[in-house]
């Protein structure tokens, strides 16, 4: 195993597996979020379920942490000894006569997506470790709000119009990410399936249609508030 | 044809080197690419500057040699062709070419357009090879039954001719493409599954160890590739590394 990764394929083999695992879930997240739609009750319902599980918590919550900060370090030090690997650089190189632009700025759609992580974290990730381990509160529920406080929480989230934009560049960036990274992921662990049209398909379903899920429950909340 | 020629010109492989820009009248549109250089290299000697160093043999697109990036290209704009087997004619009148040799820091620049390849020499040895036994008792090849899908697949790869045009078009001067074709055409084989595993492993360390970088499936190689060698190469070589590491 050690030696699988210290060859430039079995690095290759761990960036992508923390991307297909991040692909997972990020389809998990979405469906959730989806819920803030459809019924307020059923996300507040899966939002204090998600946020109070001891195994979410304190299984899955560090497995994802841990799957985030690989695949980002990895992205840098695989990228680093790539441009190592170039020498000196051409004159005149052409691009894109053989390889499409999402495929070419990869570091370039994660660094954006690393800048959202950023403020996705700012937003809600600290304020519920504030409120669960400092401050020890694990009820979900807040002054003046019935029932959990999740719901209204995240409509309050969507108010500002510059969050909103920020969040819609973010995940433009990302469908970009994923318009590339889904099938070549594929390639990386050494299937065929990334080749097959079928695949392809679905990752460009998987790439467009998530994204732009995510941009359309934030303009939702942000209108309707 | 008028053009200007706009080349790589290096003294060494220590010397700095810079484009020089050098026009040119009187082209055919039917010469191929190296004739016109032949007629360059002409006009330099009559003038009794150096000629331009760049790498050719056989001239009709098997050996491999002919290593030019021409118009931020690896062997020009055309597809499936070495820079040996292009046309004149895929360039326009008043044209402006950019000739400059292959990059990669595996691939030191000695002279002009001329590279050492060596590294690629050196992948080969590590394990781009069978053993077979051949003091007087060698099997008849016929005696083993091999599918008409393998031994295509398998000759779909062996036709790499080394040229090195994956790694110079790759934006990670990932050396993939080649080894992936290297190690395919005998992976596919009974005659090559015995050393199989070893063989991946020894290719693949050699292939790191000589500094090219790190595959990202962009797809430029099969573009540029005179040979048409495929990406499902990478993933093959990828699976049978998992298989030799993990089993
Ligand atoms: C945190 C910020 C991120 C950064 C800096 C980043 C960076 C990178 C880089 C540099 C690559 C290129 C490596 C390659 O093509 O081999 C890559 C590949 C990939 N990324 Fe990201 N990424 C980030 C977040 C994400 C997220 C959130 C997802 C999915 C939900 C994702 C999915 C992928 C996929 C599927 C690949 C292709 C893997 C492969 O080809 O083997 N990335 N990432
Ligand atoms: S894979 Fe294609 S481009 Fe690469 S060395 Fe072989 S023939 Fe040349
Ligand atoms: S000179 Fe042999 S392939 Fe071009």
């Amino acid at each position: 195993m050690a030696q699988l990764f210290q060859t430039s394929i079995g690095r290759k083999v761990a960036m992508a597996l923390s991307a297909i695992f991040l692909m997972v879930f990020l389809l998990q997240h979405f469906t959730i979020n989806s819920l803030s739609v459809i019924s307020p009750e059923a996300f507040n319902e899966v939002s204090h379920f998600m946020g109070t599980n001891p195994l979410v918590q304190f299984v899955l919550q560090p497995v994802l942490i841990f799957g985030v900060v690989f695949h980002f370090l990895m992205g840098f030090i695989l990228d680093i000894q790539n441009r190592r690997a170039n020498g000196q650089t051409y004159i005149k190189y052409n691009g894109a006569a053989n390889a499409k632009w999402v495929s070419r700025h990869m570091l370039l759609s994660g660094l954006v997506i690393l800048g959202f992580m950023a403020l996705h974290f700012v937003d809600f990730w600290f304020p519920e470790v504030n409120i669960k381990f400092i401050q020890g509160d694990w009820s979900g529920t807040a002054e003046g709000v019935e029932g959990f406080r999740y719901y209204e929480e995240l409509r309050h989230k969507f108010v500002n119009p510059y969050r909103v934009g920020a969040y819609s560049v973010a995940f433009v960036f990302l469908a970009l990410h994923l318009n590339h990274g889904f099938t070549s992921a594929f390639q990386s662990v050494g299937s065929n399936w990334g080749r097959k049209k079928v695949l392809q398909t679905v990752g460009l379903i998987y790439s467009y249609v998530i994204p732009a899920g995510f941009i359309g429950i934030a303009l939702f909340h942000h209108f309707t508030h | 044809m008028r053009l200007t020629l706009k080349i790589w010109r290096q003294e060494n492989a220590q010397a700095k080197g810079a484009m020089v820009t050098y026009p040119i009248d009187n082209i055919s549109p039917d010469m191929s690419f190296l004739e016109m250089m032949d007629v360059l290299n002409k006009e330099l000697i009559e003038k009794g500057e150096s000629p331009v160093a760049f790498d050719h043999d056989c001239r009709e697109g098997i050996c491999g040699m002919c290593s030019m990036f021409i118009n931020g290209e690896a062997h020009g704009p055309d597809r499936n062709v070495t820079t040996c087997q292009l046309h004149m004619r895929k360039f326009k009148d008043g044209d402006t070419i950019h000739i400059e040799p292959f990059r990669a820091k595996a691939f030191p620049v000695i002279r002009d357009l001329v590279i050492d390849r060596s590294a690629f020499d050196r992948i080969q040895h590590a394990g781009g090879f069978i053993s077979v036994n051949t003091s007087g008792n060698t099997q008849d090849a016929n005696a083993i039954p091999i599918s008409k899908h393998a031994a295509d697949t398998a000759m779909d790869a062996a036709a790499c001719i080394g040229c090195g045009a994956c790694v110079a078009t790759c934006k990670n001067s990932s050396a993939m493409l080649f080894v992936g074709a290297k190690v395919s055409q005998f992976a596919l084989l009974p005659q090559g599954k015995v050393e199989a595993a070893d063989r991946v492993q020894h290719m693949v360390d050699q292939m790191d160890l000589e500094g090219f970088g790190n595959c990202t499936n962009t797809g430029a190689c099969e573009v540029e590739c005179p040979k048409g060698i495929s990406l499902e190469n990478i993933a093959r070589m990828n699976r049978e590394l998992l298989k030799a590491k993990l089993f």
